[in-house]
């Protein structure tokens, strides 16, 4: 079963990834960074449950946090971004100057 | 009990390839929480059930609810309320509910069997966490406070307007 979690986690990181390189809101893009953060805490989970160790949920909860800080600031940016652009298409922001 | 894992896993994949094919981001959002909570029952499969729990109230309660308001104010208005309606019809929540009645389904399973009989594997507790979390990590947990306060400021600055009266009396002067 622990083989099967990172068979899982390696599926969700893949889907996420094809998320961040497919879709052009930027809205779409946090979520599927959110769903490859919380694929790579399922496989510090496996990995802690195969070794017995608590180290894989320290690892998770630091994961967690960090997930925290990054949505907190990057939906910040999205704000400032539909403000000054009036779009969320990650292709008008490539249009900066500055 | 391995059958709850494969359940799960399965309504994992499965939302999350819903919410990449979604057009619309409140649909998106919700087969995202769906997601979210099925990966928190792979947790607690796994032995794992402290991290179920933060998954479940950081992830799926706190971040999520920051993308709904954020999801929620860029699109205020008058065309709003029409938006709203139709974002709510019931073929929108239908699919949604169904993957999150069959991880009910499952946690009743879990709980109908004792609370300690789902572990596939050995369970590592929140007591070893917790002193794994505040000995040997120690310095990872302020680093982690640190990074927080970082993103609360950056937050704030990236949220802060000039207000107009500022502007206008540094022009005239």
């Amino acid at each position: 079963m622990i083989q099967e979690s990172f068979v899982v986690a390696g599926i969700l990181f893949a889907l996420g990834l094809a998320g961040v390189l497919v879709r052009r809101d930027v809205v779409f893009v946090l979520m599927s960074i959110e769903v490859m953060l919380n694929a790579a805490g399922l496989a510090f989970i496996a990995a802690g449950a195969r070794w017995h160790q608590a180290d894989g949920q320290v690892v998770f909860f630091f994961i967690l946090a960090m997930a925290a800080a990054e949505v907190s600031v990057g939906l910040a940016l999205v704000l400032a971004l539909y403000h000054q652009n009036k779009s969320l298409d990650t292709d008008v922001a490539s249009r900066m100057k500055g | 009990m391995e059958i709850v894992f494969y359940i799960a896993a399965t309504v994992a994949i499965a939302s999350t390839v819903m919410m990449l094919t979604r057009l619309n981001a409140v649909h998106a959002l919700l087969y995202l929480i769906v997601s979210l909570l099925a990966v928190a029952i792979i947790f607690y499969t796994l032995g794992a059930p402290f991290a179920a729990a933060l998954e479940v109230i950081t992830y799926a309660g706190a971040i999520m609810v920051l993308f709904v308001f954020v999801v929620m104010l860029l699109n205020l208005g008058k065309a709003a309320t029409r938006m709203e309606s139709a974002l709510l019809r019931p073929a929108m929540w239908v699919g949604p509910s169904i993957l999150a009645a069959i991880l009910v389904g499952q946690m009743m399973y879990l709980f109908a069997h004792g609370m300690g009989s789902g572990y596939e594997t050995s369970l590592i507790g929140p007591a070893e966490v917790g002193v794994s979390l505040f000995g040997p990590y120690m310095l990872g947990v302020e680093l982690a406070s640190m990074l927080l306060l970082g993103g609360l400021v950056g937050a704030y600055h990236l949220g802060w307007r000039r207000p107009q009266g500022v502007a206008t009396a540094r022009g005239a002067r």
